[in-house]
């Protein structure tokens, strides 16, 4: 017997081998949208790589505290998923959980704010990278810890049932934080009270440093699903319209009092689990094939080739997110830090009028 | 003699401990292949082996909760919990299970389990990674809580912990780990649980820390001095459960006057303990009320609004003038 902890050698684990396999057909169809909606989708995952690239230049310059989890790489989940709900959905995400914000409609400005600690951020300042909530949009809050978004989602799910709204609650999690107690405890109450809740699991193979098949024995999490007794989907999380596709029917289930579903959106993360990680436990051969499959160039070259723009329009849409980026980063900059003052209140409601 | 930092002492102290004691394993999120997320365990795979460094999955309350069963079963398991404020999973683990097994057993079998963590502000983080929640586990019978304030302190407090019969939270100061260097024998050593370390003797006030504190109350105690002021004696308590009232008691009577240290919040913290054991003890040599320079009741804050949330040694100073005045 193997001991505890020990991996095969050397696996082969890019994304069309046996190990690391997708097993997917990823040739997704135009699901007939029309070319604003592709193109709000490719804007959408556009200005999510060029904030977390903005992010991770003003990290790396020493002036943004705490820790910087970046979501490149998986930006075809947030905006797949988000394309599909209305505006008073819930959803709760967690340390990696810009991209997730940004889909949904916060703004960049006072995000930026947040992450440079400042009063102007979504959370005054308080709260940081991992921490940003946003109660306009029924965004529940990012979230430090690993998971938590699968029991606070399950509550709001209960909440939109209880009071017979047809809201729907979404929850985006990792790979790695299915294996938790807490996890099991969520979807088993959302499977018996047939909860509004769609569960978004975002598997990018690697628990911080460690694989996949080094904590688990199921290659997809989505099984999962099964021994809770509702349904579990396989995507290939690269791709924008098939992530979006298994969200249109994951929420409308959930809409219609169908219950439950676990969505599990195969990806790669670009950076390290943290900037700073320098993710030497990968495989460069597995990260190279990865990088080519990078959800935003792949989605680009479908755009072109079924003549949806041109370009040159795909290009001003770059430029458009690289200048709102700039601009977001200045205005974070530019706000003050929160006084002093703010340290004490808003523990208790009456610390806050 | 090497001068090391206390992520090198602590690594060095779990090597040898695994090589005096084949039952210690560590085990933990990311602590094999990868070292640990603030590299304390490296080189410790590559030494021991997966069957000794193992890599578990993320998932505090199966980690601990496993080790609990290992200990009982002859191991002497070392878990690690990535930063303190991702504890609370187990401390359903530690307080219903390993803190009492001993007793519940009528000691027909212990739990020899070491949870190190660290814990603490100082690294620009915040909320679960910077807390310091000691207080939570020193209030369950039957753990032992631990908080080493330097290099050479940690070596051998873990030596000890590991040696322990008994259930023993280490508290690791985050913002020590690399901060400062002190002198460590290469050879093992141990540091008796429950004894508190004299830093400095003094005659006109005391100051009590632990962990990361030590070091700013003990240059309060140099600037008091340098400035005339007071000649402060410092107390580092290294462990807070068992508590070496005695050293505190003793030293309060010399002097009369009394300030307690924590980052923690104020409400409930340790220094409330420590004040209270005075009064109950010493409280005819007091010259003034035990004050207490602590954290704010509130969620450590991020970045700028930390500075102030930290005792610093401005503050320290101030309550031994204060002291004084009254």
């Amino acid at each position: 017997m193997a001991p505890p902890g020990t991996a095969p050698e050397k696996p082969d684990r890019t994304p069309d081998s046996k190990e690391g396999g997708l097993g997917l057909d990823s040739a997704s169809q135009d699901a007939g949208l029309d070319c604003e909606r592709l193109l709000s989708l490719f804007r959408c995952m556009v200005r999510i790589r060029a904030f977390e690239e903005h992010a991770h230049k003003e990290f790396l310059k020493g002036e943004m505290p705490g820790f910087l989890h970046l979501y490149s790489g998986e930006e075809a989940i947030a905006a797949g998923v988000m394309d599909t709900l209305e505006d008073d959905d819930y959803i709760v995400t967690s340390h990696r959980g810009h991209g997730h914000l940004l889909a949904r409609g916060s703004d960049p400005k006072r995000m930026f704010a947040e992450l440079f600690g400042r009063v102007d951020g979504y959370c005054r300042g308080k709260g940081g990278s991992m921490h940003i909530a946003d109660m306009s949009r029924g965004f529940l809050g990012a979230n430090g810890i690993v998971g938590a978004a699968v029991n606070i989602g399950t509550g709001a799910a209960f909440a939109a049932k209880y009071r017979g709204e047809k809201r729907v609650s979404v929850s985006f999690f990792g790979d790695a934080s299915t294996n938790r107690g807490t996890f099991h405890e969520a979807l088993n109450l959302a499977a018996i009270w047939e909860l509004p809740a769609v569960y978004v699991c975002e598997n990018n193979f690697y628990g911080s440093a460690n694989y996949q098949s080094d904590y688990m024995k199921l290659k997809d999490i989505a099984d999962r699903a099964a021994s809770y007794g509702f349904p579990g989907v396989v995507v290939d999380g690269n791709d924008v319209l098939a992530v979006r596709a298994a969200a249109v029917e994951a929420v409308t289930r959930a809409r219609s009092g169908g219950g439950p579903t676990l969505i599990e959106c195969k990806t790669w993360r670009h950076w390290g689990h943290f900037i700073g990680d320098m993710a030497r436990y990968r495989d460069p051969a597995e990260h190279e094939a990865w990088l080519k499959r990078d959800p935003i160039p792949s989605f680009k070259a479908k755009l072109l080739a079924w003549g949806v723009a041109s370009e040159n329009e795909l290009a001003q849409i770059e430029e458009a997110a690289e200048a709102e980026m700039d601009e977001a980063v200045a205005y974070g900059k530019a706000s003050p830090f929160p006084p002093v003052s703010e340290l004490t209140a808003g523990v208790y409601k009456e610390d806050r009028p | 003699m090497a001068r090391l930092n206390m992520v090198e002492a602590i690594d060095q102290c779990l090597l040898q401990e695994m090589q005096r004691d084949e039952r210690v394993i560590v085990l933990g999120e990311d602590v094999g292949r990868d070292g640990g997320v603030f590299r304390v365990t490296e080189g410790l795979f590559e030494r021991f082996g997966p069957q000794r460094v193992i890599d578990t999955p993320l998932a505090e309350s199966g980690i601990v909760g496993m080790a609990i069963g290992m200990a009982i079963a002859g191991f002497r398991p070392v878990a690690e919990i990535q930063f303190s404020g991702f504890a609370y999973p187990a401390y359903d683990q530690l307080v219903c299970h390993a803190a009492r097994m001993r007793n519940r057993s009528r000691g027909e079998f212990t739990v020899p389990l070491v949870v190190r963590t660290p814990y603490g502000g100082g690294i620009r983080a915040l909320e679960h990674h910077s807390e310091s929640m000691e207080a939570v586990f020193v209030h369950v019978p039957g753990l032992k809580v631990v908080v080493p304030a330097d290099p050479y302190e940690a070596k051998g407090l873990l030596a000890s912990a590991v040696r322990d019969p008994d259930p023993v939270i280490f508290f690791e100061p985050a913002r020590v780990y690399r901060a400062i260097r002190t002198e460590v024998p290469e050879e093992p050593y141990t540091i008796p649980l429950g004894k508190a370390r004299m830093v400095r003797e003094g005659r006109d006030v005391t100051l009590i820390a632990w962990g990361a504190q030590v070091r700013i109350i003990r240059e309060a105690a140099e600037r008091l001095a340098a400035e005339g002021v007071a000649e402060a004696e410092v107390v580092d308590l290294r462990t807070l459960s068992p508590f070496d009232h005695e050293t505190v008691i003793d030293s309060v009577k010399k002097t009369g006057r009394a300030v307690v240290v924590h980052e923690a919040p104020r409400t409930g913290g340790f220094g409330a303990e420590v004040s209270a054991q005075i009064m109950e003890r010493a409280v005819l040599h007091l010259e003034a009320p035990v004050v207490r320079v602590t954290g704010f009741d509130t969620v450590p804050p991020l970045a700028k609004l930390e500075d102030y949330y930290q005792p610093d040694v401005e503050a320290v100073v101030e309550a031994v003038r204060e002291s004084l005045r009254f």
